[in-house]
Parts: C-alpha cells; structure tokens; sequence
C-alpha cells in the first residue's frame, strides 16, 4: 500500500510537467489548429533563462545590493522567467508562423520543427555542451508519512502547476482576452470581422503557452537539476500526446491527461521490467485513442466548442 | 607510339605524385576520437586537455624520436558526439582521409565498441583509454586499452561491499540502454550472487538514455529490503539518482564505478553525493611522483583537477608514443607502419603509467590495480583501498 501510495506522489511531480506543458500545445492549437511542435524547445528555453535568472538574483543578493530569502528569490525567478519566456514564445510565432498562416499547415508544422533544432543547436552554441545545474534553491526537506515520503518540493510543483492551470483557466473564462480567444476558437473567418485584433491574440496565445512552459522548466530544474540542451525533446513529444488524448484544444483535457500520462509511465514502470514502461505506456494510450480518437474533452470537428 | 609513350609517363607521373615516399616530410598524424559535444561533454574535454598537454611536451621535444631522426606529431580531433554512429563516421574519416597512424579513443564503450571494429577492419591501432566493456578490444588484434575491464571491475566492487560492510542484500539500477552500465551491472550481479548466494540481488531496476525520473525504479528499491545500492552510470545521471534516492528515503550506502570519477560529479550531485564509494582508475587526492606531477601541470594549465579520463588519456598517448618509438624507424608506408606499432604495443611490459603499471604481454587488455575512492564530506574524491587481480 505504501508502495502505491508512494508511486502516486511520485506520478502527480511527474505529470505536473506533462499538464503544463500540454497547455501550450493544447492553446495555440484551438486558435490555429496547429501543433507548434517548437513548443517542448520552449520548454528547455524557459529552464535556460531561469538558470540564469536565478544566478543573476543570487549575484547580486551575495553582492549585498538586496537581502532576499531563497524561497523568494525561487518565486522571482519563475515570475521574470515566465515574463521572459513569453517573449521567445511571441517572437517564435512572429519570425515562424505568422508568414505562414495561410500556407498549408504542414508547411507551418515543419517549420515548428525547424526552430526547435534551431534553439536547441543555439543553446548547445552559446552555453557549450555541458550540463548545468540548477542552483538549488530550497533545501530539500524529507516528510515521511507512514513510509511514503514526501519532499517539500514535490509538493510545491503540484501547487505551483495546478495554481496556474487554474489561474488560465480564469483568464479565459473572465477577462475580455480570453473571450476573444474562445471566440477565435470558435469562429476563425467570422471574429477578426468583429473588430478583434487578431494578431495580438494569436501573440498573446503564443506568450501564455510559453509563460507556462517556462514555469514548467523551471519546476523541472528544482526537482532534476541537471539541465541539457536536448531536454525538451522528448517532453515535447510526450506533452503533445497529452494534449491529443486531452481532447485537442481542451484546457481541462491536457491537464488531465497531462497527469494521466505521469501516472501511466510511472505505474507501468512500478509493475513491469522498466525496460518495458514506454512500450506499455504509449500502447494504453493507442488504445485510448482509438476508441475515443477526440480524446477525453474534445468533440468532434462539426460541433467544435474548444476552450 | 608517341600516344603511347606520353600515356606512360602520365601513368608514372601520377604513381610518383602518390607515393607516400615522396611526400615531404614525414608527419605522424595522431588521431582523437572524443565526446566534445552530446551526453558526456566533460569526458570529451579531458580528453582533448591532456592531448593536447602530451603534445605540447612532444612539440618542445621537437617531435617523437625514432632512433636518431625526429618526426613531427599532429593531432587530429574530431568530435564523435557521444553517438556510436557518428564515433564509427569519425573513426573511418580519420583512417581512410587524415591518414593517421594510430587512433586515441573513443573513451565511452557506447562508442568504442562499434568504433573498435572500424579500426580493427581498417587494420588501424586505437587504444580506448577509459571503456571497460570486454566487447571493445574481443577478437580485435589492433584494439587496445589503459583501463582495466568490466569482468575485474564488476567483482572488485562486490567483494569490496562484501568485505567492507558485510551486507547481503543488494540492488542495482542501471541504464539498459547503454553497453557500459548494461555490462557492468551483468557482472556486478554474477559476482555478487556467486558470494552471497541466488537471488542475493534483491533489486535488479533499469531505465532507459535519458530519462530524468527514477521515482518508480527507486520506490522498489527502497522496499526490496536491499542493503546497498549499486549504481554503474555516467555523472548526469548519478547526480540525478542520488538525490532522488535520499528524498525517497534511501540512507543506506550507494556505490558506484569508474563512470562517477569525473570532476562534473560531484559539482551536479552537491551534497548528496558525498559518503559514496567507488571504483576508479586513479584517485587524485593523495597521489605523488609523476601522477602529482600531471595533477599538478593539469591544474595549473585548465583549472581543475583532472578526472580519471584525462589521466588515462594521458597513458594512452604515452603508450602510443613509447610503441611508436619502439618501431625503431617508420617506412613511410601507412599499412606497414600502422602494423609496426600494432606489434610493438602488444608486446608493452610494465609500462610505467600514471593510473598504474600496465603490461599487455600480446594481449589487448592491461593487467592493473583498481582504486576504491570515497567522496570526502567536503566533496573531495579521496583514496580509499587499493584492489588488484
């Protein structure tokens, strides 16, 4: 019992990354019904830039020009990250996809790809190949209850990402972004006809699902601090099959899945040789998805609500 | 007739301009086969530093010399990414375009296995100076190493626990993807179940290149009631899985091999790691005569202390060199002169290097001693017992 007990902390830090990053995927493809497979790169970018971040609040705290606790200075960093982050995300979008919005959607998909291997390769240029570490900013501390144990920082990455997903999703359902994003959602041709700035929207989408991917990345450093350039590869690719079996486009959808997927890798790893977790994990979902090709929130093209 | 003639001095012309015996001066071209980039870039470096130290001594020499005439030494170092395929691209580049006499590296057995078959085709010496899979220098005539070998190295850590702790039970979690810590968990298992009895390894845990989380591997470990955990893998993971291990609640030993003996340890792993042992090639805390001496230059030159790569690296080169030498006058003819050397390295005795004496004896492996070392709680890597064969 402990045993599964423990799995299942261990599989809602492991899907936290998973749900977050599925957001972004899940965001930009509502509005464009397109997979910005740039995003698991955006994801390493975030984790870079709050790697610095972090160094550069901790320089000038030992400089003795401020005195700040760790926990704030680790609170600091995600907010200016995710604020920076944005930005790399909307510049992506202005440089790589906005050229080509009315090309054929492979065209933009393949361009995804191709700024991935360009931020990646960039990284690998300007920092070199060698491993960072996040610096590490909390002390880790160990709470056993009844032999599960659980650390302060597993703890403060299921709240942290559960906070935003929730933060999101009170963003557009209340404020007059958001709207407008359900209704690009919704209407593509019809709403840019009403008045919506369309671009600024699309940037906006951009930025909010870069924001959350850097928060991502940096979740990632505090629990696995050993960053490399190729990390967001198979993020990417995971978080992206969290979005499709989410229901494309679904908010509630990815974060869901996000977990869910954390949970099937990690059990399957728990009953199985984990030589076989990957194999397994991605066969269950397969399966999933072919008797619910939509996922679990998504609806089938004629009567798409997205968002 | 006159078309004939001119085609036959055409002929001649071109046969001359090939021959190696007209090219000018005779250069020895010294392969470097190294991790530059990709999963272990520290290694790479190490490599690359203490080449290029060796080559600095050679060039105030005025190059290697063989009886009373000196040649002049280049080193070609090409990146092989820490990928088999690109080590096996790099390998037949090396041989088949920059003509060299002997190749140094790869250091991982991910790469020096494929890599070692290429040399081995072409007829090319290469001496690995760090893998330790068997499969790297098996049935290969011109493949050598500096390290000892898995099979010695899986057993000297098991009797080590064994005799040290007197534990039982012990578990291993090890990348099955990858030939070095997939061999070594294999003969660390044979050996440690050969003392203690079938089923003695209670936890026998893998994942796969990687990956970042080892929760679920390491939450059955915590409760298959093991008294050890052994762990063959390179710095960025054992970093990983020594801190994921103590926040699941693991405060029992963990033990390691001569993967962990990089500078970059230490550094990712923080705290966690110190109190772990291992076993490694060299330990530099401690050490004196000529491998204080290379610690010493190293440090001054780059900064840091040199990890066991860079010190087997340096061994290599020197045994290159020492083979090379012994060859007593090169031909000038690539396919004879790459057999000379293969010759003269097989038949090395008591080759007195910084990592240990090593004699080859017309095998392909060295035999020599294995360190234990203990991360000091200042993080240092610290000598802790001596093990031989």
């Amino acid at each position: 019992m402990t045993v599964f007990l423990q799995n299942v902390v261990n599989s809602l830090q492991w899907g936290s990354f998973y749900a977050l990053i599925a957001l972004g995927y899940s965001m930009v493809y509502s509005i464009l019904m397109l997979f910005n497979f740039a995003h698991g790169d955006i994801f390493m970018v975030g984790a870079y830039i709050g790697f610095g971040v972090s160094f550069g609040l901790l320089a000038l705290v030992t400089s003795g020009m401020f005195a700040l606790p760790n926990w704030l200075i680790l609170v600091l960093t995600i907010l200016i990250s995710m604020f920076l982050t944005s930005f790399v995300g909307m510049l992506v979008e202005r440089v790589g996809y906005r050229p080509l919005r009315n090309a054929p959607r492979a065209s933009a998909a393949i361009t995804g790809l191709m700024i991935g291997i360009i931020l990646e390769t960039g990284n690998l240029i300007l920092l070199g190949a060698r491993r960072v570490s996040f610096p590490s900013l909390i002390e880790t501390a160990t709470y056993d209850l009844g032999g599960v144990m659980l650390t302060n920082k597993k703890i403060m990455i299921v709240a942290v990402s559960l906070l935003l997903t929730l933060a999101l999703h009170q963003f557009i359902k209340r404020t007059k972004y958001g709207m407008a994003m359900r209704a690009m959602a919704y209407d593509f041709v019809a709403v840019p006809l009403m008045g919506v700035p369309v671009n600024r929207v699309i940037a906006l989408t951009f930025g909010i699902g870069s924001a959350l991917a850097a928060a991502a990345g940096i979740l990632f450093g505090v629990a696995y601090p050993v960053l490399d350039p190729n990390m967001g590869i198979t993020f990417g690719w995971k978080a992206f099959v969290a979005a499709i079996l989410g229901g494309r486009g679904s908010i509630l959808g990815a974060t869901l899945a996000g977990f869910l997927l954390g949970f099937t890798e990690i059990f399957v790893a728990m009953l199985f040789p984990s030589t076989l977790r990957d194999l397994i994990a991605y066969t269950i979902i397969l399966l999933i998805l072919t008797f619910r090709p939509h996922g679990f929130f998504g609806e089938p093209y004629s009567a798409q609500l997205r968002l | 007739m006159k078309k004939g003639w001119t085609f036959l001095v055409c002929v001649l012309a071109i046969a001359f301009a090939l021959s190696p015996a007209w090219a000018k001066e005779p250069t020895i071209r010294i392969g470097i086969n190294a991790p530059l980039t990709g999963d272990i870039p520290k290694v790479g470096e190490g490599t690359k530093f203490a080449a290029q130290l060796w080559l600095e001594d050679v060039k105030a020499a005025g190059g290697i010399a063989i009886g009373k005439k000196k040649y002049p030494v280049e080193l070609v170092i090409e990146d092989n990414e820490s990928k088999a395929e690109s080590a096996v691209k790099v390998t037949t580049k090396m041989i088949t375009e920059d003509d060299i006499l002997i190749m140094i590296g790869p250091q991982a057995s991910k790469q020096a296995v494929p890599a070692g078959g290429i040399a081995n085709n072409y007829k090319t010496p290469m001496i690995t100076p760090w893998s330790t899979n068997p499969d790297a220098t098996k049935d290969r005539p011109y493949v050598f190493r500096a390290c000892f070998l898995d099979p010695f190295q899986g057993p000297v850590v098991a009797n080590f626990i064994t005799k040290e702790f007197k534990f039982k039970k012990a578990a291993v979690l090890y990348d099955v993807a990858s030939d070095y810590p997939k061999g070594l968990a294999e003969f660390f298992r044979k050996a440690w179940e050969d003392i203690n009895g079938k089923g003695s390894v209670v936890a026998y845990e893998s994942f796969t290149t990687k990956d970042t989380d080892f929760s679920s591997q390491l939450t059955k470990i915590n409760n298959s009631g093991a008294q050890v955990l052994f762990v063959p893998q390179y710095y960025n993971e054992v970093a990983l899985i020594v801190q994921q291990a103590h926040q699941l609640g693991w405060k029992k030993p963990i033990v390691g091999s001569d993967s962990w003996g990089s500078a970059e340890t230490t550094k990712l792993c923080g705290k966690d790691c110190n109190g772990a042992f291992f076993s490694t090639h060299y330990a530099a805390a401690g050490a004196t005569g000529e491998t204080k001496k290379f610690i010493d230059r190293y440090k001054a030159k780059y900064g840091y202390v040199p990890d066991d790569v860079a010190a087997l690296t340096w061994d290599a080169m020197k045994l290159a060199q020492q083979a090379i030498q012994a060859t007593g006058g090169l031909s000038g003819d690539l396919k004879k002169d790459r057999d000379a050397v293969r010759n003269q390295l097989s038949q090395v005795k008591k080759f007195k290097g910084i990592t240990g004496e090593m004699t080859f004896a017309g095998k392909n492996d060295p035999s020599k001693c294995a360190v234990i070392v203990k991360i000091s709680d200042a993080g240092e890597f610290t000598f802790y017992k001596s093990v031989c064969p």
